[in-house]
C-alpha cells in the first residue's frame, strides 16, 4: 500500500473542511426535531445535546391523542393523505391529456396554452392565493376540501404540462405514424403506446403534485378552517396559538408528518432528480 | 402567444367541425380539463382581484402605510442579498459534490434532506432553537461564555436575516443540484487539458467552469428570484411578520391584509409588486420556450 502524499492530505483535509460545516447545517434543524420528539418536557427545555431520559411517550401521546391540540390527529393525517392523493390523482388526469393534445396531436391554439400555463407556472404561488380565497368564498367551495384540492391542481398543473410535453416531444413520430397505419384510433395510441412510454415522466409528475399537496401550507389555512377538515400542517400551525405550547408534542407531530414525504422523495429519487431537474431550467 | 392558423383555416368555410380531423377534435377535448382549470381558478380569481384593487384611494392608503414601506425594502433585501447569497454557496457547493468521494457521495443524500422534508415542522423547528430563554443556541453560548445570548426574533434586522437564513436552509438542495448537472455536462477533457497546461483552480473555474454555466446561473438565479417573491413560510412561520410588524415581506403582507379583512388593499399590495414580477416572469418565458 503506498502511503498517500501530503498534497492528498491537504485535498482531503480542504473537502472535510467543507462536507462537515454543510452536514452541520443540514441536519442540526431535523436532529432538533428528532430531540424534541424522542425527549420529556423537562429535557427538551434544557437544551441538552441527548436527553437524560429519552422516551417515546411523545409518540404515545401522539397516537393515542391524548391532547388538546392532538385530538383530531388522525382525522387530520387521513385529510391531508386524501387531498395529496386526490391532487396527484387529476394533476396527472389533467396534464397528461393536455401534453398528449399539445405534443403529439398538435391541436391548434396549443403552443398559446403552454405559454398561458407557463406564465401561471411563474406567478409566485403566495400572489394568486388572495384571490383565490375571495375566489372559493364565491364558489362556495371554502371549508371544503374541494377547494383546496383544486387549487392545488391550478398550481401543479402548469409545470406537470410543460415537463410532460417536453417528454413527449422526445418521443419519435414515427411510433405514431406507425400506429395509424395499423389502425389505431387517437385513443388507442393514447393508451397503448404514448401512456406506457411516459411512465417514468408520470411517476416523476406524480409524485411532485402528491408531495406539493402534502407539504402546502399557506393555502391549507386560507381555505380550511375547521379542526376537523384541516390538514396536518395547519394543525402544526394552530399549535402556536397557545402561550405554552407542548413544542415536545408540536415536533413529535412534525416529525411524524414529514416521514412521509421524505420516504416517498427517497424512494422516487432517482425518478424525481432525473425528471424535475431536466425540466426545471433549460439552459 | 400567437395562435398559429393555417391559411384556409381562418377563412370563413365550412362548418369548424368538418374542418377539425378526429385527432384533432381529441387533442380539445383532452385540453379541455386544462382550459376549464385556467379558467376557473387563474382567470376568473386574477380579473376579479383586479377588479378589486381598482380604486387609486387603495394605492394612497398602501402608501401612507409604513408597514407597507417596510415589505416592500423587506422583500428587495431578501431578494438582492439573500438570494445572491444562495446562489453563491450553490455555486461553490455543486463544485464540492462533484468530487468523487463515496462519503461525499453520502453526504449529497443527506443534504437533500431539507427540500425533501416539509418546511413546517423544520422551520418552527429552528424557530425554538432562537428561543432566547430555552433556545438551544442560547443555551449553548451561555455555556461557552456565561452570558445570556442575544433575543434573536426581537430585533428586525436579525429576525429578518434569519428568516433569509431559513430560506437559504430550505432551497439551497435544490439550486446546488442543478448547478451539479450543469457542471457534470461539462467535458471533462477540457479539465484535463487545463491540467496539463498546469492552470490553477482559479483559472480553471474562470475560464471553463464560469463560461459553460453563466447562462444556467443567471436563469436559476432569476427563476429563485421570482419564486422567493412568493416564499410565505420561510417569514410567516419564523417570525410572523413581527416584531412589531417589521419583517413582512409582500407574500406575507398581502396575507396580512386578508385577514384584516381589507382585500382590496392586500389585491393592490400585490398589483404594485407586478411591475418588478412582469419584467422577469417575460424574460423568463423567453428562454425557456425557446
Amino acid at each position: 500500500m503506498k502511503l498517500p502524499s501530503l498534497r492528498d492530505v491537504a485535498t482531503e483535509a480542504r473537502l472535510l473542511l467543507i462536507g462537515i460545516p454543510v452536514f452541520l447545517w443540514t441536519m442540526i434543524p431535523i436532529y432538533h426535531m428528532f430531540l424534541f420528539a424522542i425527549s420529556p418536557k423537562e429535557d427538551a427545555f434544557s437544551g441538552k445535546l441527548w436527553p437524560d431520559h429519552p422516551t417515546l411517550h411523545n409518540f404515545e401521546i401522539v397516537f393515542k391523542q391524548q391532547h388538546y391540540f392532538l385530538r383530531d390527529f388522525y382525522v387530520q393525517f387521513w385529510n391531508s393523505t386524501v387531498i395529496a392523493v386526490s391532487v396527484g390523482v387529476l394533476t396527472l388526469f389533467i396534464a397528461t391529456g393536455a401534453a398528449f393534445s399539445i405534443s403529439r396531436l398538435k391541436v391548434p391554439g396549443g403552443r398559446a396554452v403552454l405559454n398561458l400555463a407557463l406564465f401561471t407556472y411563474f406567478i409566485p404561488a403566495a400572489f394568486l392565493a388572495v384571490p383565490m380565497y375571495r375566489t372559493m368564498g364565491n364558489y362556495g367551495l371554502l371549508n371544503n376540501h374541494w377547494s383546496l384540492i383544486l387549487a392545488m391542481v391550478t398550481i401543479a398543473s402548469p409545470y406537470a404540462i410543460w415537463v410532460l410535453k417536453q417528454a413527449s416531444d422526445k418521443l419519435p413520430v414515427e411510433l405514431d405514424e406507425a400506429a395509424v397505419m395499423d389502425g389505431a384510433t387517437t385513443l388507442q395510441i393514447f393508451r397503448l403506446v404514448y401512456l406506457p412510454l411516459m411512465m417514468p415522466s408520470l411517476v416523476a409528475i406524480g409524485t411532485y403534485a402528491v408531495l406539493l399537496a402534502w407539504n402546502e401550507y399557506l393555502y391549507a389555512f386560507l381555505l380550511l378552517s375547521n379542526d376537523r377538515e384541516i390538514t396536518l400542517p395547519v394543525a402544526l400551525g394552530n399549535f402556536l396559538a397557545a402561550d405554552d405550547s407542548p413544542w415536545e408534542l408540536l415536533m413529535t407531530t412534525g416529525f411524524i408528518y414529514a416521514l412521509p414525504p421524505a420516504a416517498v422523495y427517497y424512494a422516487f429519487r432517482r425518478y424525481m432528480v432525473g425528471g424535475l431537474t431536466a425540466g426545471a431550467v433549460k439552459s | 402567444m400567437a395562435i398559429t392558423l393555417s391559411g384556409d383555416q381562418a377563412l370563413p368555410g365550412p362548418p369548424l367541425s368538418s374542418r377539425l380531423t378526429p385527432a384533432q377534435v381529441w387533442g380539445i377535448i383532452l385540453l379541455a380539463p386544462y382550459l376549464l382549470v385556467f379558467l376557473a381558478f387563474v382567470v376568473y380569481p386574477v380579473g376579479y382581484g383586479l377588479w378589486l384593487a381598482r380604486a387609486p384611494s387603495n394605492y394612497v392608503a398602501l402608501y401612507n402605510d409604513p408597514i407597507f414601506a417596510r415589505a416592500a425594502i423587506n422583500t428587495l433585501i431578501f431578494l438582492v442579498v439573500g438570494i445572491n447569497i444562495k446562489m453563491l454557496i450553490a455555486l461553490f457547493l455543486s463544485g464540492f459534490f462533484a468530487v468523487q468521494r463515496t462519503w461525499i457521495k453520502w453526504l449529497s443524500v443527506i443534504f437533500i434532506l431539507p427540500w425533501a422534508v416539509p418546511s413546517i415542522p423544520t422551520i418552527l423547528s429552528v424557530r425554538f432553537m432562537l428561543n432566547p430563554e430555552w433556545g438551544m443556541i442560547n443555551h449553548f453560548i451561555f455555556s461557552l461564555t456565561g452570558d445570556d445570548g442575544p433575543n434573536w426574533l426581537n430585533d428586525p434586522t436579525v429576525a429578518l436575516c434569519m428568516a433569509i437564513a431559513v430560506h437559504i436552509w430550505k432551497s439551497l438542495p435544490f439550486w446546488t443540484l442543478i448547478l451539479i448537472t450543469g457542471r457534470l455536462a461539462i467535458s471533462h477533457d477540457l479539465f484535463e487539458a487545463a491540467e496539463v497546461d498546469g492552470a490553477s483552480w482559479w483559472q480553471k473555474f474562470r475560464f471553463i467552469t464560469w463560461p459553460s454555466m453563466q447562462t444556467l446561473y443567471v436563469t436559476c438565479t432569476l427563476l429563485s428570484m421570482i419564486w422567493t417573491l412568493g416564499d410565505f413560510n420561510s417569514v410567516y412561520l419564523l417570525t410572523g411578520g413581527g416584531p412589531a410588524d417589521l419583517t413582512h415581506v409582500l407574500a406575507t403582507l398581502g396575507i396580512r391584509y386578508l385577514r384584516l379583512d381589507q382585500l382590496s388593499l392586500a389585491m393592490a399590495s400585490i398589483v404594485c409588486a407586478m411591475p418588478f414580477v412582469l419584467p422577469l416572469v417575460y424574460f423568463m418565458m423567453k428562454r425557456l420556450s425557446r
